[in-house]
């Protein structure tokens, strides 16, 4: 996985809450078995313009068709921010896109573990402190993960906390697989003592 | 799929078995899910099995992988949330009303960071259908999962099923799940009331299932909303459905209608829909379809002739699957068109691009299908939570 450690970009703001990932990205964008080439498809009910449902061209109200926030890296979001399916094409297509954080009041649950999952930053910071960051448009964002804090184009600094799995996952690049596996003698032995205890909970091979 | 499924061993129930479906509603059928699992799937409305008394939530397609792989979930223990739900539900009030009328009261974040259970008598009364409807939404008050002690109820649904525990492992099996409940004076980290008496057949307005309310209510004016933020979400969900605020939703004229979904299209809801439709023609102009959840939904319901009912009043009667809940392979209805579904999510498109969707019961999306426009369920005699005659 890529880490991330440090990162300075333009923050595109979306400061809209319950923006859920029907919205990230839609089923019908979902095409491809690849995790790669979905950032075509991200936003895209609000990215393009369409005549019924045939997309026709850009909508230039949008944020990220905005010259100066196209090639944003950092994307800022309202409350409860990814809710709803648990398609981790949300994340892929944002990471495809090229954003590596996401700085929100608030995130749906599985939509935040599918980040760190892949690389990418779920910073959760008060809405005025959201908007603090949106209010300075276009100017870079520096994103300290190692120290934790944010430092805005004014030299204001914001830190911030993120879960210490997820921090030390996604700062040393770590696959969370690799690093369960490291732990399966533990996991056989108690599945082991669990089959005893809990026959019941446990489907014989006749049953798969 | 068929190849890679063949190839690990895993147990695939193919599109011609008589046991698909959808996931939570065969998972349950099939005996695979019982009480004091713990059930990880890589859909969000996993939740819905813990109507069994099992701990399920959703997951992404790495923590898929990360299960098959290792047989475990790193995850951070949640909070514990308690939703009492009190007193009696009135006619035509059901399980979908109850957590839906929950959202809109606690907000679309209300659970956040917490596993929910559901208890009082209300939720003792509900039948297994109910349940699965009542925690299926859990997901969409945000929490971790939702759940219900087992009981009688609960017992009654799993003994016999294909894959449940029998003969000692199911004594074995007993005694641990007569144990998978609160204490009495367990400490709750945060507590929800609702009185059943204050819940109407519920509709949603905009493009949360936050935006909620009773049959009789008007579309509500985002000026009286709490701050600037608040009133700019309530306008562009307004706008979106086409809406104004102060608009009365009852006789909204509609141009879809949908039972189906994980939500709410297992026999009781179809039962409970038919009883509506039965001597009834879905209103002209009105695209009605029905997906029952599973082929096991759609067998029972058709050796009871709920399909003839369906078919006569003018639905379509489609396969199992999850369909039109979330434009499932691209098919939906058309943009700016209005839909009362039976599913869990009214969000932006989620139906097709631009589509409008307003969230309610199985038996108001058939009171609808027949008006031609949003209706009251309890006009037409519908069931309420327990699946009795409302009347």
């Amino acid at each position: 996985m890529r880490p991330f450690t440090r990162h300075s970009g333009v923050a595109a703001a979306l400061l809209v809450d319950n923006i859920d990932t029907d919205q990230i990205i839609p089923s019908r964008e979902m095409k491809r078995v690849s995790k790669l080439g979905l950032g075509e498809g991200l936003f895209a009910g609000w990215r393009y313009v369409h005549d019924g449902a045939v997309r026709t061209g850009e909508n230039a109200d949008f944020v990220l068709n905005d010259p100066a926030f196209r090639d944003a890296t950092i994307l800022l979001g309202g409350a409860n921010f990814g809710c709803g399916s648990s398609r981790e094409h949300a994340v892929w297509a944002l990471a495809d896109f090229g954003i590596r954080a996401v700085i929100a009041s608030g995130f749906g649950r599985i939509f935040r573990n599918n980040c760190a999952r892949n690389g990418l930053l779920a910073i959760e910071l008060p809405a005025e402190h959201v908007e603090r960051i949106a209010a300075l448009g276009a100017k870079p964002v520096d994103i300290d993960l190692e120290a934790s804090r944010i430092t805005l184009s004014d030299g204001t600094t914001i830190d911030f906390d993120v879960a210490p799995a997820d921090r030390d996952m996604l700062l040393q690049g770590l696959d969370y697989i690799d690093f369960a596996l490291r732990y399966t003698d533990d996991i056989d032995a108690f599945v082991g003592r669990d089959r005893e205890a809990r026959p019941w909970a446990h489907l014989d091979a006749s049953d798969r | 799929m068929r190849r890679t499924a063949n190839d690990v061993g895993i147990r695939l129930f193919d599109i011609d078995d008589r046991r698909h479906g959808i996931t939570h509603l065969i998972s349950a059928e099939q005996g695979i899910t019982v009480p004091g699992l713990v059930v990880a799937c890589p859909d969000s409305h996993t939740c819905t099995l813990g109507a069994l008394g099992a701990i399920g939530w959703g997951i992404g397609t790495s923590d898929c992988e990360h299960v098959l792989t290792t047989e475990t979930l790193r995850t951070v223990k949640p909070r514990q949330l308690r939703v009492t739900f009190d007193g009696t539900p009135g006619p035509g009030v059901t399980a979908k009303d109850m957590v839906v009328h929950l959202i809109a009261r606690y907000t679309a974040a209300g659970a956040r960071g917490f596993a929910m259970e559901y208890a009082g008598p209300a939720v003792e009364a509900l039948d297994m259908d109910a349940r699965f409807t009542l925690c299926n939404m859990a997901v969409e008050f945000s929490a971790f999962t939702g759940l219900i002690a087992p009981d009688a109820t609960t017992l009654d649904y799993v003994r016999g099923r294909a894959h449940a525990p029998r003969g000692r492992k199911l004594e074995h099996a007993g005694r641990a799940w007569s144990e998978l409940r609160s204490d009495s004076d367990a400490d709750f980290d945060l507590e929800y009331r609702i009185d059943c008496g204050d819940i109407a057949p519920t509709i949603t307005w905009g493009t949360s299932p936050e935006h909620a309310v009773g049959i009789d209510a008007r579309v509500p004016d985002p000026e009286a909303a709490a701050d600037d933020d608040a009133k700019r979400a309530m306008r562009l969900a307004i706008d979106y459905m086409g809406l104004k605020p102060g608009q009365p939703l009852k006789s909204l004229p509609i141009d879809g209608a949908f039972i189906g979904s994980c939500t709410n299209a297992r026999l009781s809801d179809l039962r409970a829909a038919a009883d509506i439709l039965r001597g009834r023609r879905v209103a002209r102009g009105v695209r009605a379809i029905c997906t029952p959840g599973s082929q096991a939904v759609k067998q029972a319901a058709e050796a009871e002739g709920i399909h003839d009912v369906f078919l006569a009043a003018g639905f379509e009667w489609r396969e199992p699957g999850c369909s039109l809940c979330f434009n499932a392979g691209g098919e939906g209805f058309a943009p700016e068109e209005r839909v009362v579904s039976s599913t869990n999510r009214n969000f932006r498109g989620r139906q097709g691009p631009r589509v409008r969707t307003h969230l309610a019961s199985p038996a108001m999306v058939a009171a609808a299908a027949v008006s031609g426009a949003i209706a009251d369920s309890r006009e037409f005699g519908g069931r309420d939570a327990n699946g009795q005659d409302a009347a």
